[in-house]
Parts: structure tokens; C-alpha cells; sequence
């Protein structure tokens, strides 16, 4: 272990913080292998994991590679594992955590480019393979005032891309072929609410073994994810859905529109 | 720091490099750090399934002690009530209920019928079992 002692306040706390060890996931291509460094951070009741790291970087190891960039749990890129869970760095507080030793390391599951950083391209373009593509024209409602009962839906809209739910599930574990909690969540929005696009495409897309019947049940997604969107949820009832639809098919009555 | 700074006209072609997976196979399955209900619903059941699926061959063979004659027959009934065995036949009853009850919820879960409900029904379950695996508990060695 590449152990590196440096006290780093990360607030105006100075002398009035309480010392944290952070043991840092470390990998540069190149590598024979990953490693852990050590940090220790003074820090105040209002600092976050993020802010730990990004003054170990400016402070302490400006090689450190991490991924940030809005502090409120917008923007989806600095989702990490930290002490073994799933969690957004920049809501989760270190005191809260209550371990005098907090372990950071990247979501699993996913390649690793260096350090805290994965690869996100291949979970990015799940989206796009059933057909609700991130960058897309915009679908803003002609009118400006919201359906009744939309609190209900527990929108898609929530999903932040930050890939904690692929790091969590055990089936995406074991499985690259799987489309993922994120992509099937992104599926049963086209299905519920379909505005202009197909919700029959994305049910065949996804009423498949390595789409929504993959899934385990362990709905460590749901638990995961920073913006309760709750994917195990949206994949369940894929499930229904396609049950249905099958179910119509073979009984009589065809495919609903 | 390896930074480098690109000038104006066309961007630098940024080449996507991808050092290492870090999928965590089959461990992701048995990992029970930190892991909450839902994960400890998918453990059990992956676990307690291999343990029936064990002991169905088990079975198999024990079963075919009986084209081997009455005494080999008599040997292991005399082995099985032993309360070490006695002990065995408990894990395999909680397999059996952990299974069969969870495989309930994942069954309803599964198509898409109180999914809501998941976590409670996992409880109830497993509440039931509990109370029918003591009950027959008692029943096998006050039997025995």
C-alpha cells in the first residue's frame, strides 16, 4: 500500500475538524495492478466525500482522477462506492457515514479508465439501444401545465445517468449482455408515457432473456439510486406489461394500442 | 499531470481508453457487504437453491441403498437418526421453506403483482418460515 499522510482541511475548520483516513482506489493504465493510498482529512460536519477528495487533490496528489460537476446530485458523474455502498461523493457527508476509515473506490462493473473514473459509453448507449436516446430533440409538453396525478409516476425523468444501479445489481455483476436497470427504468418511461415514440418497440426490446426477465429481483438498484427512481420497480412492471401483451395474443384480443 | 493543451481549429481526437473491467462476476452475487433486503432475498434464494439442487442428488443416492439389500437399508436408518442428521434434516427444511417462500414473492414480484409490497412480503415469509421451521424442529427431535 502506497500510504501518503497529509492532514487537508477542506472547510474553514482548521485545527477544529475531526481527522478521517480515506483510502483511495488508485489505477493508471499501465499498472500491474490497483492499489489503495491513504489520505487522512480533517473535516467539519458539513463536508462531503467530494469535497474530501477534490482537496486531497489540490492538496496532497494532484495525479488523483476523479469525475465532478455540479456538488448537488444533478449531474450523475461522481457516483462511487464508498465503505462498499453506492452513493453519490457529493451528498454523501463523511461524519455520517461513522467510520474513522472511509474506503472510495469506482462503481463496479463497469470499465475502468483510471482511478475514480469508469468508462460510461457502453451503460450511456443502452439508452440508445431502446430508442430513448440522452441528447434528443426536445419532448417539452405544448402545454404548460402538469397532468393530474404525476407525482405518482415517479418519473424516469429523475434518472441522473450516474450508473450506481449497474454498480449494485449482482445480475450485471456476472452478466455484460443484460441492458441494465437504467436502460430498462428508460424503457417503461417510453412504455407509460409515450408521447411521440413506440412503446410496442421498446416492450419487444426489452420482453427478451437479457432484457426485463434477466432481472433477479434483488432490486439493489432501487436501493442505490441517488433519485428514487426506483428501476427494480420500472422493470417489474416491463414484466406485466409484456405478460399482458403475450397473455392478449394467445387468448384473443391482439395487441393493445 | 499529464494535461495538454489543445489550441484552436479542430478538437484533438480524444481516444477512449479503457484500462481494466472491473466486473465483479459472480462475487457481485454472493457479496453480502453492505447489500440491503431485496440483496439478501436474491442471496438466500441463489444459495438455498444450489442447497436443494445438492440434495436432490443426495437423495438419489441414498435412495439407491435400496436395491443394495435390507441391512444396507437398516444401516443408514440407523445413521439418519443420529442427531447429528437429525440437525441436517433442519437445514433442509429452511432451504426448502427459505425457497419455496421466496420463490412466492419472486414469482408474484416477478410479473409485475405487488411490487410495492416486495419488501414486506419478503418479511412475512420469512416470518412464516421461521415459525414452521421451529414447529418442525420440535417435531423431529421430540420424534426422534
Amino acid at each position: 500500500m502506497n500510504a501518503v499522510e497529509q492532514a487537508v482541511d477542506t472547510h474553514a475548520t482548521e485545527g477544529t475538524g475531526r481527522h478521517i483516513r480515506f483510502r483511495v482506489f488508485r489505477y493508471k493504465e499501465g499498472d500491474a495492478a490497483p492499489h489503495f493510498d491513504e489520505h487522512t482529512v480533517e473535516v467539519a460536519p458539513d463536508t462531503t466525500v467530494l469535497d474530501a477528495l477534490v482537496a486531497i487533490r489540490n492538496r496532497a496528489d494532484p495525479t488523483l482522477i476523479l469525475r465532478h460537476s455540479c456538488f448537488h446530485a444533478s449531474c450523475g458523474t461522481c457516483g462511487m462506492r464508498i465503505n462498499e455502498r453506492e452513493a453519490m461523493a457529493c451528498v454523501t457527508k463523511v461524519l455520517e457515514l461513522g467510520s474513522d476509515l472511509v474506503t472510495v473506490e469506482p462503481i463496479a462493473n463497469q470499465a475502468l479508465v483510471a482511478d475514480l473514473v469508469t468508462d460510461m459509453v457502453d451503460f450511456y448507449s443502452t439508452f440508445n439501444a431502446i430508442g430513448r436516446p440522452l441528447i434528443c430533440e426536445s419532448d417539452a409538453p405544448s402545454q404548460g401545465t402538469e397532468p393530474p396525478g404525476i407525482a405518482e409516476f415517479n418519473r424516469f425523468e429523475n434518472c441522473i445517468e450516474c450508473g450506481l444501479c449497474l454498480s449494485a445489481c449482482p445480475v450485471v455483476a456476472s452478466d455484460p449482455r443484460y441492458l441494465g436497470p437504467a436502460a430498462l427504468a428508460a424503457a417503461w418511461r417510453i412504455v407509460e408515457e409515450p408521447r411521440d415514440r413506440d412503446p410496442h418497440a421498446a416492450l419487444r426490446l426489452t420482453d427478451d432473456p437479457q432484457g426485463s426477465w434477466r432481472c433477479h429481483l434483488a432490486f439493489e438498484c432501487s436501493d442505490a439510486c441517488p433519485s428514487n427512481v426506483d428501476p427494480g420497480q420500472k422493470i417489474m412492471l416491463l414484466r406485466r406489461r409484456a405478460a399482458t401483451e403475450r397473455l392478449r395474443s394467445i387468448f384473443g384480443g391482439g395487441r393493445r394500442d | 499531470m499529464s494535461g495538454r493543451a489543445v489550441g484552436g481549429g479542430e478538437p484533438a481526437r480524444i481516444e477512449r481508453r479503457v484500462a481494466s473491467p472491473r466486473r465483479r462476476g459472480v462475487m457481485g452475487w454472493v457479496d453480502v457487504r453492505d447489500r440491503r433486503l431485496g440483496g439478501f432475498g436474491f442471496i438466500l434464494n441463489r444459495l438455498t437453491g444450489l442447497g436443494v439442487l445438492l440434495y436432490l442428488f443426495v437423495h438419489l443416492m441414498v435412495l439407491s441403498l435400496l436395491a443394495q439389500g435390507p441391512s444396507a437399508w437398516d444401516n443408514f436408518v440407523s445413521i439418519a437418526l443420529s442427531p447429528a442428521f437429525l440437525a441436517l434434516d433442519v437445514v433442509l427444511i429452511f432451504g426448502l421453506l427459505a425457497h419455496g417462500l421466496n420463490g412466492i414473492r419472486v414469482t408474484l414480484v416477478g410479473f409485475g403483482l405487488v411490487v410495492d409490497r416486495q419488501r414486506a412480503m419478503f418479511v412475512g415469509l420469512m416470518v412464516i418460515g421461521a415459525v414452521v421451521l421451529v414447529i418442525a424442529a420440535l417435531r423431529i427431535f421430540s420424534a426422534g
